[in-house]
């Protein structure tokens, strides 16, 4: 890891390399306390989420104990594990002044099965937060967990690791740490090279939920189709330099940018294989637009479809066996799927006029999400893939389209003109938890982190 | 360690049960009840060491690695604006070149015929009515077919490249058919005189 590090002569660079080998998280060798709260007929516990105790005064910890709190509780409701008690009902509850002075009786009369205690310190320019939940009824803690290093810029990021360790004590991925990536016009730069009036378009990322949202391309171009790698540590995306589009990865911790196709032709739609080591995407290198599949590093390039219709839109299996993908070899633009190797091709959609962009879920869930010609616009539509039919998750409001599965599968990203203009949304896979995530001029084709 | 203390906690409290019902068989019940259990101390909560959480998310961004064209451009620009060639239109969600279409590659044709040097970039753009990533498909045969037209004319292959923008910059921004009937086009670029 380290290795890579070296010779990258950028200030910038060697900011981020400071941030990634600050103090070691405080050691101990204290063994694990776990458990799952139970509730009577295997209905979801009920939790409540106070506000955090700040335990040093200074209004930077106060805010963050209260937001911490509050960015938990969201990302919590959000994964609809738990019945969450509103916050707003906790204010006849006399704040705990320590972990150790819990008003169990309290919080059992609002009818909190389990509550969660958190402490805030200010150590340096980091947060020190502490993460209990109290089993109620026992009076007992039923999981603790310490967050060192928490920056004082971003003290979400100790409600996200909460949440997730909380839903994994249940056994479930939460996907709070998880970022969302994604195409965004908001920044109104005039295009270079052009003398037609064109604004350039940006690869963005964002917490899952929308916050943080930083800009990852630079200069004025389109850039479009951003693609996580499985690490999260890397975009691949489409960019039009001179004019012919190409793929590029960012490494966007480091600083450095990888081109991997050349001038030659054009490239798109850069898709990483699960455990990524290739790429998938769609080029007219042969003359049509193919599906193509090459080394991280852009070597090894294979073709994969030859029919002289267009093959688009590429999508892995969770288990980097299958290609989903886009082609118009029917008269319409419909779903097939082929194994990896460009082998076994056939036709998965055949009731809708139109279908693209797929997206694969992971295990348990054997589905796929598309776009599907829905009156004058689309509408998200999930094709179960053992049942080899769709249903549709969204209902005309707006055209809705660009779907990407949440790593956990319980939950899809989309595009959205219902607002106005064109926004990226989150939903659950049963249609509930309609949430907009962005709101700063249009936003595309979202693709959700592992 | 914990565990020994937990234990601890658990014969303290035994014992001061059974204490109490002992006691209630010889004498009056004690004026002191237990006292419930103790809240567990602040050091009880498992504290597994955690993974460091990840870096702030702040991307460094590279110097554009891509020079924009020369200064020599701006002539370039100067002679795009004044648009000597046309673009084509085409019918919803087709890529086939219309009559009127054929018209206007006729004249393009011309022109590029008088001025041999030009090298243009065919754009195929779309309306926004298909989806934005089988658009970038549909813009790309669009393209290729207003090339393969010029070529049948007779220009050289090597003059024409092609390229899809999808319908990421559509000509007029407006969401009817009228915009959307100037936006289904292929667009010509000279980028070299």
């Amino acid at each position: 890891m380290r290795f890579f590090f070296i010779g990258v002569a950028c200030a910038g660079a060697i900011a981020v390399l400071a941030a990634q080998n600050s103090p070691a998280p405080q050691q101990s060798s204290q063994s694990e306390i776990s458990y799952s709260i139970s509730t009577e007929n295997g209905v979801p516990p009920h939790y409540a989420v106070p506000d955090f105790l700040a335990l040093t005064s200074d209004p930077e910890t106060v805010a963050a104990a209260r937001m911490i709190a509050e960015v938990l509780w969201n990302d919590l409701a959000f994964e609809r594990e738990f019945d969450l008690i509103p916050r707003d009902t906790y204010r006849t509850v006399p704040q705990a002044s320590s972990p150790t002075d819990v008003p169990f009786d309290r919080w059992r009369e609002l009818g909190a099965d389990g509550v969660v205690i958190g402490t805030v310190q200010k150590t340096g320019n980091t947060f020190h937060v502490e993460m209990r939940l109290f089993d109620v009824k026992n009076r007992r803690v039923a999981l603790g967990r310490v967050y060192d290093n928490i920056t004082l810029k971003n003290p979400r990021a100790a409600a996200h690791w909460s949440a997730d360790d909380l839903h994994e004590q249940r056994g479930l991925r939460g996907v709070a740490r998880t970022r969302l990536t994604f195409v965004s016009d908001r920044d109104n730069e005039r295009l270079l090279d052009t003398v037609e009036r064109r604004e350039s378009k940006n690869v963005y990322i964002s917490d899952y939920d929308g916050a943080n949202q930083i800009r990852v391309t630079p200069g004025q171009r389109l850039n479009i189709n951003p693609n996580w790698s499985p690490d999260g540590k890397s975009i691949a995306y489409t960019a039009y330099g001179s004019r012919v589009p190409q793929i590029l990865i960012s490494n966007i911790y480091l600083g450095t940018r990888d081109t991997l196709t050349d001038e030659k032709s054009q490239a798109f739609l850069p898709v990483f294989s699960p455990d990524g080591t290739k790429i998938a995407f769609m080029s007219d290198r042969d003359g049509q637009m193919d599906i193509y599949v090459m080394n991280r590093d852009g070597t090894g390039s294979r073709r994969l479809t030859t029919n002289p219709a267009a093959d688009s839109t590429p999508t892995w299996s969770p288990t980097g066996t299958q290609i989903a993908f886009t082609s118009d070899r029917s008269g319409s633009a419909q779903l097939w799927v082929m194994d990896a190797d460009g082998l076994n091709q056939r036709r998965l959609t055949f009731s809708d006029s139109y279908a693209d962009r797929a997206t694969w879920s992971p295990a348990p869930f054997n589905e796929i999400a598309y776009a599907a010609r829905s009156g004058p616009g689309f509408d998200i539509r999930i094709y179960d893939v053992t049942a080899g039919q769709s249903h549709q998750l969204t209902n005309g409001e707006g055209s809705n389209e660009s779907p990407a599965f949440a790593p956990n599968g319980r939950h899809l990203a989309f595009t959205s003109t219902r607002a106005g203009k064109v926004q990226i949304f989150t939903i659950a896979r049963d249609g509930k938890g309609l949430t907009q995530v962005t709101r700063s001029g249009n936003n595309w084709t979202p693709n959700w982190s592992r | 360690m914990r565990v020994s203390r937990m234990m601890h906690v658990r014969a303290c409290l035994g014992t001061m049960l059974l204490v109490g019902a002992a006691a209630c068989h010889d004498t009056p019940p004690p004026v002191a009840r237990p006292t419930p259990p103790p809240p567990p101390p602040p050091t009880t909560a498992g504290t597994r060491p955690p993974e460091p959480p990840p870096p702030a998310p702040e991307p460094v961004m590279p110097p554009e690695p891509i020079a924009s064209d020369s200064v020599a451009s701006r002539s370039l620009d100067d002679l795009n604006r004044a648009s000597p060639l046309q673009p084509a239109y085409f019918d919803y969600d087709s890529s086939d070149l219309t009559d009127a279409a054929r018209g206007v590659l006729n004249a393009d044709a011309a022109v590029l015929k008088r001025y041999p040097t030009w090298v243009v970039t065919i754009e195929g753009h779309c309306d926004e009515r298909g989806t934005k990533e089988y658009n970038l498909a549909l813009g790309e045969r669009r393209a290729v077919n207003a090339r393969t037209y010029l070529i049948s004319l007779g220009l050289d292959a090597n003059r024409l490249r092609t390229v899809s923008y999808g319908s990421e910059f559509p000509f007029d921004p407006g969401h009817d058919e009228s915009a959307w009937s100037k936006n289904r086009r292929a667009h010509f670029v000279i980028t070299a005189k």
